[in-house]
């Protein structure tokens, strides 16, 4: 038998595992990572410098291409950028709503992840099921945007517009019987907010689900104890930021410490690590679902009886009325300077960061008091976190990079921006 | 907030003295400039000191600055911006260096928050900041070979080449770009009475 044991092997862009168009280079001795290089850049689009050529709103559809899994947490970062340097906020019952569905893209993020990597490490099932909720949510998202995934929702000032009364229903057509319809529309009878309140009662549940197949599942742990121990320090060194720091043992949460919208209202725990594995990270994100509901809980009762407006009346960032374009000549100029020149931000910078579902995730704007940003830079939580790939599964097995490419929660439309 | 962003830019002057060039509050952040020479030194204190305890590094970013007020900049022409945090004090400091000449070089902050490395990688791949003592400055988010920096100012938007499979040569070949940029809206910046008393309200302290 031939005595080589050093070589490199290639790992993607197109490999199921790589979430996405990773390439890994990897020095391998036998089946042990002695070094791992990651190459990204191959979904770069350069959505940065787009939107030095495009007026502020017509950037916040870029910012649910970036992490395309969390839509409506990247457009709150730049949303809340935007009305930093305005010097506005939103009015309160935006406030909630925003929160409401910061929490909702939570739930989708983590089981968008829970399923992939769980698929990854060999768990099948687990797939299935996440999918079949995150079915409901994005039922959500399409209900008060008209998207399922790309919403552009946040707007500065607000938001687009308020909840819907009436949650869109399923119609019959040739595949689908009325005994299947009538099954599917059983619990959107009510509004918007009756479907929520409904999908959060039964979300619980779901998630004891989850972890009966994984908690103390034996291949599970086998796979994820042990396997890339970050220590407290490293992880602030390499700039760790959501769940990976937290996993580490480190109790940090923009919502509690520098909280916003209106978050320093809302009833939650944060939960913290241990040992900085992936099982620790694994459980922080479990739990991390079972507090969101909580807060889709408090948000949806405090929506309930506070209607209201979801967005401020200056036509200078809110559109008018279309009845009133009709016969007011101003409301027919605020509204093609908007559509067309959009506004102008006074000279500065702000950096506004927001609790993503897989980290910090931050805008910093500058101005020069033009109509389209000078200079804007997405800080993406993934970034930071696959650049210590290297030292995470150095020493490890080839099976295991999977496992730590998976407790990353890469996503590719935001490393590559 | 802003309140305690002033203390803190008064405690960073004191301590830094002349290495910094301006410090200022506004928009409720702290903003801290200084010279290119004293980035490792301000760094490292800026890490370590109690007082400010800055244990991450959260972003480093390139900026141009050549068009910035439609070519009313006169400072050096680039700058890199640093968002730091403190975990132990819950707050956040900008710190921001301007760099000049061809390449722009600054010291890597490498030594100092580990996490810089792939930021400052992607600063140099973008704008062509060279990172002196960078032990792996490669490109990063471009293309494998590509030529030039793409965030720069006076780099096109639809760039300079484009490529495509050339059946003959049976490979991908390079051209010169066939599209032309289309603008649908210019850029404009107004006279505008809204801001022109902000920074008086928000209280912006000068350095």
């Amino acid at each position: 038998m031939a005595e080589i044991r050093n070589y490199t092997l290639n790992f993607g862009p197109q490999h199921p595992a790589a979430h996405g168009v990773l390439r890994l280079v990897l020095e391998m001795d036998g089946e042990v990572i002695q070094r791992a290089d990651p190459h990204v850049g191959l979904l770069h689009r350069a959505t940065e410098k787009l939107a030095e050529y495009k007026p502020y709103n017509q950037s916040i559809p870029y910012m649910d291409r970036l992490d395309y899994v969390s839509m409506m947490c990247n457009e709150h970062g730049y949303v809340l950028a935007l009305e930093r340097l305005l010097g506005i906020e939103a009015p309160l019952r935006a406030q909630y709503i925003r929160v409401m569905f910061d929490e909702i893209t939570r739930i989708l993020n983590h089981l968008m992840w829970l399923g992939t990597h769980a698929l990854d490490v060999g768990a099948m099932t687990v797939f299935l099921y996440c999918f079949r909720e995150r079915e409901d949510l994005m039922d959500m998202y399409e209900a008060v945007s008209g998207a399922r995934m790309h919403a552009a929702y946040y707007r500065p000032g607000g938001l687009y517009r308020d909840l819907p009364e009436q949650m869109p229903q399923y119609a019959t057509n040739k595949y689908k019987s009325a005994k299947d319809v009538k099954r599917q529309n059983e619990n959107r009878q009510g509004s918007l907010l009756d479907f929520i309140e409904n999908f959060i009662s039964r979300f619980p549940g779901y998630v004891d689900e989850y972890e009966t197949l994984l908690t103390d599942n034996r291949i599970w742990k086998q796979r994820t104890v042990g396997i890339g121990v970050v220590s407290p320090e490293r992880a602030m060194q390499l700039s760790f930021t959501g769940p990976m720091l937290r996993g580490s043992g480190i109790e940090w949460d923009l919502r509690k410490k520098q909280p916003y919208e209106v978050y320093e209202r809302m009833d939650f725990d944060i939960p913290v690590g241990t040992n900085g594995d992936c099982y620790d990270r694994y459980l922080v994100r479990v739990e991390e679902m079972r507090q969101s509901t909580r807060i889709i809980k408090q948000c949806v009762d405090w929506l309930r009886q506070n209607p209201g407006s979801v967005m401020l009346d200056d036509h200078k960032l809110a559109p008018p009325k279309r009845e009133t374009m009709k016969h007011d000549m101003e409301s027919l100029i605020h509204h093609f300077k908007l559509f067309t020149e959009g506004y102008n931000l006074p000279v500065g910078e702000a950096y506004a960061a927001i609790e993503h579902p897989k980290g910090e995730f931050g805008i910093y704007l500058v101005s020069d008091g033009a109509n389209k940003p000078y200079r804007l830079k997405i800080r993406a939580p993934g970034f930071p976190h696959l650049a210590a790939m290297d030292e995470m599964a150095k020493g490890h097995m080839l099976a295991d990079v999977v496992a730590i490419i998976g407790t990353m929660d890469i996503v590719f439309g935001e490393i590559d921006r | 907030m802003s309140e305690y962003y002033k203390n803190l830019a008064s405690k960073i002057r004191d301590r830094f003295g002349h290495a910094v060039s301006d410090c200022h509050v506004a928009y409720g952040e702290l903003t801290l400039v200084v010279d290119k020479v004293d980035l490792i030194d301000v760094a490292t204190a800026l890490r370590d000191e109690a007082d400010f305890a800055c244990e991450e590094v959260m972003d480093v970013c390139g900026v141009d600055y050549l068009d910035f007020g439609n070519g009313a900049w006169e400072g050096p022409r680039f700058a890199v911006a640093y968002q730091l945090i403190s975990l132990k004090n819950n707050h956040r400091i900008r710190l921001k260096v301007f760099v000049d000449g061809e390449p722009p070089i600054l010291d890597s902050v490498i030594g100092v928050w580990a996490g810089a490395n792939w930021y400052e990688r992607e600063a140099f791949d973008l704008y062509g900041i060279v990172f002196a003592g960078h032990p792996d400055l490669r490109r990063i988010l471009t293309d494998y070979g590509f030529i030039g920096h793409p965030f720069r100012k006076d780099f096109p938007l639809s760039g300079n080449v484009e490529m495509r499979y050339d059946p003959e040569q049976q490979r991908v070949i390079y051209e010169p770009v066939s599209i032309e940029l289309r603008i649908n809206q210019p850029r404009t910046i107004p006279d505008d009475h809204r801001y022109a008393n902000r920074h008086k309200d928000e209280g912006v302290v000068d350095g």
